[in-house]
């Protein structure tokens, strides 16, 4: 069919299966969007900063399982797209970025607003393309969500002239892919899978490591399965949280720098560590050297790249993680009688541990205590299935990954590997556009909260109610606490105050409901309100500002260099 | 020292992409040479890189990653024909012309632009022997030097141990 270029990104999308995309228009995409007025399926979600469409884009991809869609004008528009991408990239999020370009003839010419889009985000993409000839224009598109789902997702960038979008076409969208060069992991070596079985048998004390790869390759079932058919505990990290049910009996919850004590000696003392979908990422580890010190290694990654990148693996298993898993569940059920007990002894251990060593904190003293602000949120929803929680990064982040219950993947949505603050907002009206049925709370920080607080009015106008809690210290908090424990409390640039700006009144100017709670009584009643309200709303939970984050394991240190809760000092030396 | 050979589709940008592949891990190419290949849609690109074992690794699984990239491989010493090509201009006053050309029949280094008081030498072969070239033309003058950086192929003999006389080093 005869159409424009512009008509022809739109017909693209619809031909994806694309439902929601979020941008933000701007000169040299203004075209495209004359395409949206034009009439398209596609429901455009008007972003109030490239930024914020583009973490709207994550929180969508993440909440879905489908290819989110940001789209943005040359220059300035693509360079508030940076931040978005590198975190899609770093949190492997299946992302396709559409920018606007100057024209074709103005290339190169340092015309307004032009940026090379292509080179500034060339180490923080899969693939880019830069579209000069409309004729191209479908294959890319094609090509483009090809290679953001596929193998490990991550994000594309299609960079579109101006003058491209204006130009006439033949469209036929293509059924194929023409990419020779990308060739995916398709199917796994069943010798491997078998010497991972014979190695899950023979191991005392086996523990999975389980990370964000098993949610977006759609293994959490069969991780389950295999779990249960080996009763082996399972660790998930930050980016995994809700991949196996936090409440299940097998599960140890986080590890890492802030994660449970129990679940960082259980790597620890593990004599194999069954990782799935997760890549020795440094906040998990500590220092490398010291990391499982004992374990023999299984590494299941859709990614070869990431096979032997810090950790040796004594088993690879490359390919995607949902069929890996299944054979493996089955060659394992094959080795063993029905009813085997697995390494009982080692999960009792455990269970010890985690007896010993909760998540606690000190509840006294004259202010709200932030983890009773997670333990409120668990409360309220507890048994509830509609939930997804985004968040910011930080202390709240943190006592988020502790205190609150996920059972279900794509319920916990968050910046892990690039740790950008003003991620949960935007994500989180991202998760609600994915899916409008779920109660969707973003628990951010302070400090979070004013870097992407103008994507309020996107919620509140777009019709996309959700409920910002923030954990307000006052301070950059994990900051503070860094500048506490280890710079000698020189507390340098981290103090907000509690009170600037008023968040419920800045709510309110954002046409959201507003609400302030300082005691825990206070807290429940409004939390309660705030979800009920019906509208976008925002709490500010008005919290200790010292409190910090435990358990703590300094950067570089090892498991076993683990900083606890004051009171809980005395029994470490008694169990170590 | 490692030799790595890729072949990557024809298109913009795919050799920043390979070389960033180096850069951002800190990695200084010493040598890059890209070209065509027997097929009009496929350039070869044949670089030199100092890197451990385990980054080589790292480095040829992130190049495989690359959506531009068909194909890459390691040409070990001794599996693999390698070759360059130099121009060098020297410093040739009459006086010091024959024993000049001596040397360069030597090497069989070709005279590519002769001036009053410079020659400029051609010289294909093996790297090292373009080094042992250079070095011993060095003390005439060098005035300039241009090195295109090494091409290679595996070898067409691979897996026999039987080659050319003359390109045993």
């Amino acid at each position: 069919m005869r159409m424009l270029g512009s008509d022809a990104i739109l017909r693209s999308l619809e031909a994806e299966g694309v439902d929601v995309a979020f941008g933000l228009p701007g000169g040299a995409i203004l075209p495209t969007y004359d395409a949206f007025a034009r009439g398209t399926t596609v429901r455009h979600v008007l972003a109030r900063h490239e930024q914020g469409a583009g973490h709207m884009a994550e929180g969508y991809a993440r909440a879905s399982g489908r290819v989110g869609v940001a789209i943005a004008t040359s220059g300035p528009g693509v360079t508030n797209l940076v931040t978005a991408i590198a975190d899609a990239w770093m949190d492997s999020t299946p992302l396709v970025c559409i920018t606007g370009q100057v024209r074709s003839a103005l290339i190169g010419t340092d015309a307004f607003q032009e940026t090379d889009a292509t080179g500034i985000t060339l180490p923080i993409v899969k693939h880019s393309w830069l579209v000069q000839d409309v004729h191209e224009l479908p294959h890319v598109l094609k090509a483009a969500f090809h290679v953001a789902r596929t193998g490990r997702p991550g994000p594309v960038l299609v960079d579109v002239a101006k003058d491209v979008q204006e130009t006439e076409l033949d469209f036929h969208y293509p059924d194929e892919v023409d990419l020779p060069g990308w060739r995916p992991p398709k199917g796994v070596h069943p010798r491997q899978i078998a010497e991972a079985a014979k190695a899950i048998v023979r191991a005392e004390r086996p523990i999975l490591y389980v990370g964000g790869g098993t949610i977006n390759g759609e293994a959490c079932s069969e991780l389950l399965d295999l779990a249960e058919a080996g009763s082996i505990p399972v660790v998930t990290t930050l980016m995994a949280k809700g991949a196996f049910p936090d409440s299940h009996p097998l599960a140890c919850g986080a590890p890492g720098m802030h994660g449970s004590k129990w679940a960082n000696w259980a790597l620890n003392k593990a004599d194999l560590l069954i990782a799935v979908g997760t890549r020795f990422d440094d906040r998990v580890t500590g220092k490398l050297a010291a990391f499982a010190p004992g374990a023999q290694v299984i590494h299941f990654d859709i990614d070869p790249a990431e096979i032997g990148k810090l950790r040796r693996a004594d088993i690879p298993v490359v390919g995607p993680l949902r069929p890996a898993l299944a054979q493996l569940t089955e060659e394992l059920k094959l080795l063993t009688r029905p009813g085997h007990p697995g390494p009982a002894a080692w999960r009792r251990q455990i269970e010890q541990w985690r007896a010993a060593f909760p998540y606690r904190y000190e509840r006294e003293g004259d202010f709200l205590k932030p983890q009773a602000v997670l333990e409120a949120l668990r409360d309220l929803t507890a048994g509830r299935d509609d939930v997804i929680w985004t968040t910011g990064v930080g202390q709240h982040q943190m006592w988020a990954m502790q205190y609150l219950v996920c059972d279900r993947p794509r319920t916990f949505i968050t910046s892990g590997g690039l740790g950008t603050m003003g991620y949960g907002l935007p994500a989180a009206v991202g998760a609600k556009a994915a899916r409008p049925d779920a109660t969707v709370i973003c628990v951010d920080g302070d400090g979070c909260f004013q870097m992407t607080c103008q994507e309020l009015a996107t919620s509140a106008l777009e019709g996309l109610p959700i409920t910002v809690v923030i954990v307000n210290n006052g301070w950059l908090g994990m900051v503070r606490q860094w500048q506490e424990m280890f710079y000698d409390s020189r507390f340098a640039e981290t103090h907000l105050t509690h009170q600037v700006p008023d968040y419920a009144q800045l709510a309110e100017a954002y046409g959201c409901a507003g609400f302030t709670a300082s005691s825990e009584d206070e807290l429940e009643s409004v939390l309660e309100e705030a979800l009920d309200c019906g509208r976008t709303a925002v709490v500010d939970a008005r919290c200790d500002p010292e409190e910090k984050c435990f358990p703590m394991i300094p950067a570089g240190a090892a498991a076993t260099d683990v900083i606890e809760f004051t009171d809980l000092q005395e029994q470490e030396s008694v169990e170590a | 020292m490692h030799t790595v050979s890729l072949l990557v589709e024809n298109k913009p940008g795919a050799l920043a992409r390979v070389s960033n592949v180096f850069a951002r891990r800190g990695f200084n190419i010493e040598s890059l040479a890209v070209g065509p290949t027997e097929r009009p849609d496929v350039s070869r690109i044949t670089l030199r890189v100092e890197c451990s074992q385990d980054s080589l690794e790292q480095l040829e699984k992130q190049m495989h990653k690359l959506v531009n990239v068909l194909r890459v491989s390691t040409l070990e010493a001794g599996e693999a024909v390698e070759r360059e090509l130099a121009l060098v201009k020297v410093s040739a006053p009459p006086s010091r012309r024959a024993e000049l050309m001596a040397l360069a029949e030597v090497f069989h280094a070709r005279v590519a632009d002769l001036g009053p008081d410079a020659i400029v030498f051609e010289i294909v072969g093996h790297p090292e022997e373009i080094a042992s070239f250079e070095e011993l033309v060095r003390p005439h003058g060098v005035k300039e030097l241009a090195r295109t950086g090494r091409i290679g192929l595996g070898r067409a003999s691979a897996g026999r141990s039987r080659r050319p006389q003359h390109i045993l080093r």
